[in-house]
């Protein structure tokens, strides 16, 4: 058995209630150092007492090992949500010689005792986390098997390709075909164009997992903020008729036709001498330029800002509340908005067309091993030719990062990639 | 008239595992007896009569470098030295001889008569003792003896119910000229181990006094031949040429009509055979658009004109030989001294194995053709670990533990336990990862320190791989002491960009055109040096740079191997295990997590599950402690 370890499982910082989760061999015994345990899985109202001190009033859950999360003998303390609680009650744990838990710790150790298996935990992390059609679908589709199969397919090709040179190499005294090479690097090619068409989409496929990102950029006082306001619905930037008041990236997250989106409400850009303001406008330049797509706002059509529009970004004028008639949006009337988001969403939708099966940056790193050590073989038999040995060996290292796609990876690596991508607490 | 004799280990069996087997079982200072049915037939090559080869090869050099007899037995028995893909990396270099039969089986007699604290004892082993809890605890001979042991290494090879057929003729045989085991094969029967049949053929013997070598193509030995063994320079006796000549359509069509009459495909053997040594019946069978294949003419012996014809093995019926075998250039008039024939026998399933080849009962290990292997070199190998692994159980000592990432010893060892075997299996350089590591040139340099820590290198041996370490790393640090500019380098002769990086001679020794002489020039101290040494600083160097990428593989698998897993870990009971590898798992019992990554049907899934009990469990252990 492990130790025992605690951490919040609840959001961090100020709120009603906070729940602090215990789990392991002494959770139990760690409780009745606070008060006496309740009845298994009956919510009790106690007061947690250490040393004298109360601590707080707390509802008391107890879970016993074998009928938990964790499947160790867990407690939560529901405790009241104020920082100076959780610190003293966090304190007085560690005091008895439990251990704050690592990132993910309670769902390994759910998975260490069987609760969860690892296509549970991997990958319905996603599903999990789809906030919107794209991702749910995109989900979905790596649920069913579809970057096995791709990757299947191409370790035939590359197994075929290090069968001909290990052919020559093993049976080089008897009849086999003396020139594999046309062969091998007919087959080697072929992978090249498809892998690297994989890895262009894989991009894009995190894109939808992760959400795109769109950038609104404007002179001061332009109307971003109003317009971000306006298509997130709710006060996410503080507007005011002061120019420069927005001077770092405010980010929201919505859907737009099923895209999780991101966008981005920048800076005013303008050549500024206030130190403070010159940083916003670095930073909206900077993010910007990653940006999936950036809507210029516009107060007069000829109008130059410090960055210009790249293929495929959209220009709008704004405040067309104040220009009554003309093709232009208002996030103050809402007019136009109909007509922008549909716009952003076309794009996007296009992007997004091209996302391939590969959804994760272990994916993409996976392909581009891949590719790299086929570059090495396609040198080496072009090369000296003398050195199969070197070819097979590039074509087998291939083969090992395309079996990454379909799990079979240090299992040990796998398993601290995915238990750091989780939450504490989880 | 019962007589009991006690020793620490017992070896059932005189072939290639069991002599192995007993002269490291001495090496680790037990008593051992080698049993075997007739003590001139120990050492006998049942099949061609070569030994090495490429996988095969380094096979034998590890086994020598842990100061086995194969290496020492075949370069004094070798009339026709090759290193095969001499025009490829060393890596993939494999060292082979033809082997005079009877100068083979002499050698392999004298090095076990030298043996001091080994018994030979002439005699069939027709059953077991039975131990306390199911082991094993000796044997009992046909005259009535027994003889009680602390390990039992049995390596009885093709013997095991054997049966020889010649087209729909068959009959009982442990292979040409000896009888079958089968009161022993009975006596395992009941034990309860998963048993299968294979089987396995070889060509008819022709007479070199019948054959018309005249234009026919000859291959002859290499003109600076590579011994098999680190401790021999050349060979010892005289070097023959062998000849070659092809099949052809009439062959073939002779082979076609008679198919019917073949023991394989008249359905009368029900055994797997290997693929990649396939009978002339497959050949025709399988390739059939070909219209020639090779054949090999070689030479048994240097005083015996038997010829062993290297590709035409088979289980046609005596007359069907003679006419197809006369339908080939130089053979028109050939006299077959003796038919070819297939043989199919017991093995055992090698998955139940332990990695020290002790079987699933205590004190009883197996080797050789009888874990499904095929091939001399294979069964020496396993025998040196099986006997080196029953001294280790019967002293007390530690096991002595292979790696793939250490040794194509490791690697068969492996495969052979995690995935069991369909076909009989053969070793390639092909099957071993880290290829690139695992050279017949650095057998010593990767084997006989861990020889020498399991008490397995004599003295004589020691100091010689002692001299050359020596030899190799004052060589390595005169090379890697100086860096050279590109500047300098070019001044030599030797064809850097000008990059910048300053190299050492190391780095520069890996490039393709760079010459000793240059070399020598620029460091003069490398003149005190030899050649042998030399070439081997050349050989690591050349293959430096590449190892990296094979060592973070390497490294990975040496920790899921590192991963013990629990002998009591019931895998039946491991939530979340579907109930069909839970059986597997269960049944094979891998005693690595290496070992249950390469079962079938493994799940990532599944094996994180593994992982995590090994883990708990051998947590909970270090905390008990
Ligand atoms: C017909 C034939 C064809 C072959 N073809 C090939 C081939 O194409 N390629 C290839 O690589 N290999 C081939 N071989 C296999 C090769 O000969 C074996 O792999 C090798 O000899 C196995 O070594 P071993 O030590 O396991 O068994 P063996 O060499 O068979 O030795 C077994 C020993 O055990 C003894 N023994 C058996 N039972 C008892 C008992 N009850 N009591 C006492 N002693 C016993 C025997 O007397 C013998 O000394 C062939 C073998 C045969 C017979």
């Amino acid at each position: 058995m492990g130790d025992t370890i605690f951490a919040l499982a609840s959001a961090r910082g100020k709120a009603g209630v906070a729940v602090m989760r215990l789990s392991g061999p002494q959770a139990h015994w760690a409780l009745a150092h606070f008060c006496a345990a309740p009845t298994a899985r009956q919510a009790s109202l106690r007061r947690l007492v250490w040393q004298g001190h109360v601590l707080d009033e707390a509802l008391v859950l107890v879970f016993d090992a074998g009928a938990s999360f964790t499947g160790e003998a867990c407690v939560e303390l529901h405790l009241h949500g104020s920082l100076g609680v959780i610190k003293a009650v966090a304190q007085a744990l560690a005091e008895m010689g439990l251990r704050p838990a690592e990132a993910g710790e309670f769902t390994r150790r759910a998975l260490e005792n069987g609760r969860l298996d690892l296509a549970q935990v991997e990958g319905l992390a996603d599903l999990i986390d789809a906030e919107t059609e794209a991702q749910r679908r995109q989900a979905l589709r790596v649920l069913s098997g579809a970057v096995g199969k791709r990757a299947e397919f191409w370790r035939k090709d590359l197994i075929r390709a290090g069968a001909l040179v290990e052919a020559t190499i093993d049976f080089a005294d008897e009849d086999v075909p003396v020139d594999v090479t046309p062969e091998v690097l007919g087959l080697i090619d072929g992978l090249l164009v498809d892998l690297r068409r994989e890895i262009a989409g894989a991009g894009v496929a995190e894109r939808v997992r992760e959400g795109f990102e769109v950038a609104i950029l404007g002179a001061p006082n332009s109307g971003k903020s109003t317009l971000l306001n306006a298509l997130a619905g709710r006060e996410a930037a503080i507007t005011s008729e002061i120019a420069g008041t927005t001077r770092d990236v405010i980010e929201v997250r919505m859907d737009l036709g099923g895209l999780a989106v991101t966008l981005l409400d920048t800076a005013g850009l303008r050549e500024t001498a206030d130190p403070v303001e010159q940083i916003g406008v670095a930073r909206a330049v900077s993010r910007a330029r990653t940006a999936d797509l950036r809507v210029f706002l516009l107060d007069h059509s000829d109008e130059a800002l410090l960055i210009a529009p790249e293929v495929g970004d959209i220009v709008v004028l704004g405040k067309a509340d104040l220009r009554p008639g003309a093709d232009a949006i208002s996030g103050q009337t809402g007019q136009g908005l109909d007509k922008l988001v549909a716009g952003i969403t076309a794009v996007l939708a296009g992007k997004a067309a091209s996302a391939g099966v590969m959804t994760r940056e272990r994916h993409r790193i996976a392909m581009v091993r891949a590719v790299e050590a086929m570059e090495s073989a396609r040198y080496q038999v072009k090369g000296i030719g003398g050195a199969a040995e070197l070819v097979a060996l590039d074509l087998r290292r291939a083969a090992r990062a395309l079996d990454m796609l379909v799990g079979r990876v240090d299992t040990e690596d796998l398993l601290d990639e995915i238990f750091a991508s989780f939450c504490i607490g989880k | 008239m019962f007589h009991v004799k006690h020793f620490d280990v017992v070896v059932i069996g005189g072939g290639h595992a069991g002599a192995e087997a007993a002269a490291a079982a001495v090496r680790m200072g037990a008593r051992t007896a080698l049993i075997s049915m007739r003590k001139d037939r120990i050492g006998v090559m049942s099949c061609n009569p070569a030994i090495g080869g490429l996988g095969k090869g380094h096979l034998v050099r590890e086994v020598d470098a842990l100061d086995g007899i194969m290496g020492l037995a075949a370069d004094a028995a070798g009339i026709q030295f090759r290193l095969l893909n001499r025009r490829k990396g060393p890596a993939v270099q494999g060292p082979r001889t033809q082997a005079d039969r009877k100068l083979y089986r002499q050698a392999i007699q004298v090095l076990l008569a030298r043996t001091a604290g080994l018994e030979i004892i002439e005699g069939e082993v027709v059953d077991l003792i039975d131990g306390p809890n199911g082991s094993v605890s000796g044997v009992a001979l046909l005259d009535g003896t027994q003889v009680t042991a602390a390990a039992v290494v049995l390596t009885a090879g093709t013997f095991l119910n054997g049966i020889i057929h010649v087209g729909d003729q068959h009959r009982s045989g442990g292979r040409e000229g000896d009888v079958a085991s089968e009161r022993l094969a009975h006596k395992l029967a009941g034990l309860g181990l998963k048993r299968g049949r294979l089987k396995t053929g070889t060509p008819p013997r022709l007479d070199g006094k019948t054959i018309v070598w005249e234009g026919l193509d000859v291959q002859p030995a290499d003109d600076e031949p590579v011994m098999l063994s680190f401790l021999n320079k050349a060979p010892q006796v005289r070097q023959v040429s062998c000849g070659i000549t092809h099949t052809n359509e009439r062959t073939h069509d002779i082979v076609r009509a008679n198919l019917g009459r073949s023991a394989m495909y008249g359905g009368h053997i029900e055994g797997v055979g290997p693929r990649y040594c396939p009978s002339i019946e497959d050949k025709v069978v399988r390739f059939a658009d070909k219209t020639g294949h090779q054949i090999f003419l070689e030479p048994e012996g240097l005083d015996d004109d038997t010829v062993y014809p290297n590709g035409i093995s088979t289980s046609l019926p005596a007359d069907v030989q003679y006419e197809y075998v006369r339908s080939i250039k130089g053979l028109e008039n050939v006299t077959i001294l003796q038919p070819g024939y297939a043989i199919e026998y017991d093995f055992f399933d090698p998955s139940a194995l332990r990695p020290t080849l002790e079987s699933t009962l205590t004190g009883l290990y197996f080797a050789g053709q009888i874990n499904g292997t095929t091939g001399y070199e294979e069964a020496a190998a396993q025998g040196l670990v099986a006997g080196a692994n029953a001294a280790a159980a019967a002293l007390g000592l530690a096991p002595v533990l292979f790696s793939r990432t250490d040794s194509y010893i490791g690697v068969m060892l492996d495969d052979l336990i995690s995935r069991g075997v369909t076909e009989p299996y053969r070793m390639f350089t092909s099957r071993a990862e880290y290829r690139l590591h695992l050279r017949a040139d650095n057998a010593d340099q990767r084997m006989t320190g861990l020889g020498l820590a399991a008490g397995l290198v004599g003295e004589a041996r020691a100091k010689i791989y002692t001299d050359k370490m020596a030899k190799i790393g004052a060589a390595n640090a005169v090379l890697s002491t100086q860096t050279y500019s590109p500047q300098e380098l070019q001044a030599a002769g030797i064809g850097v960009s000008r990059d910048g990086a300053a190299r050492s001679l190391l780095q520069v020794l890996a490039f393709a055109d760079t010459h000793w002489s240059q070399i020598d020039q620029l460091e003069p101290q490398m003149l005190g040096f030899d050649t042998d040494t030399k070439a081997q600083v050349w050989r690591d160097a050349l293959y430096a740079q590449y190892l990296h990428r094979e060592k973070a593989d390497a490294d990975t698998l040496r920790r899921n191997e590192m991963m013990r897993i629990p002998v009591e870990l019931d895998f039946a009971n491991l939530p979340g295990l579907s109930n069909e590898l839970a059986a597997k798992l269960q049944r094979r019992r891998p005693s690595n997590l290496s070992e249950a990554e390469r079962i079938e049907g493994m799940t990532p899934a599944a094996l994180l599950l593994v992982l995590a009990h090994c883990r708990k469990a051998n947590l909970a252990r270090a905390v008990g402690q």
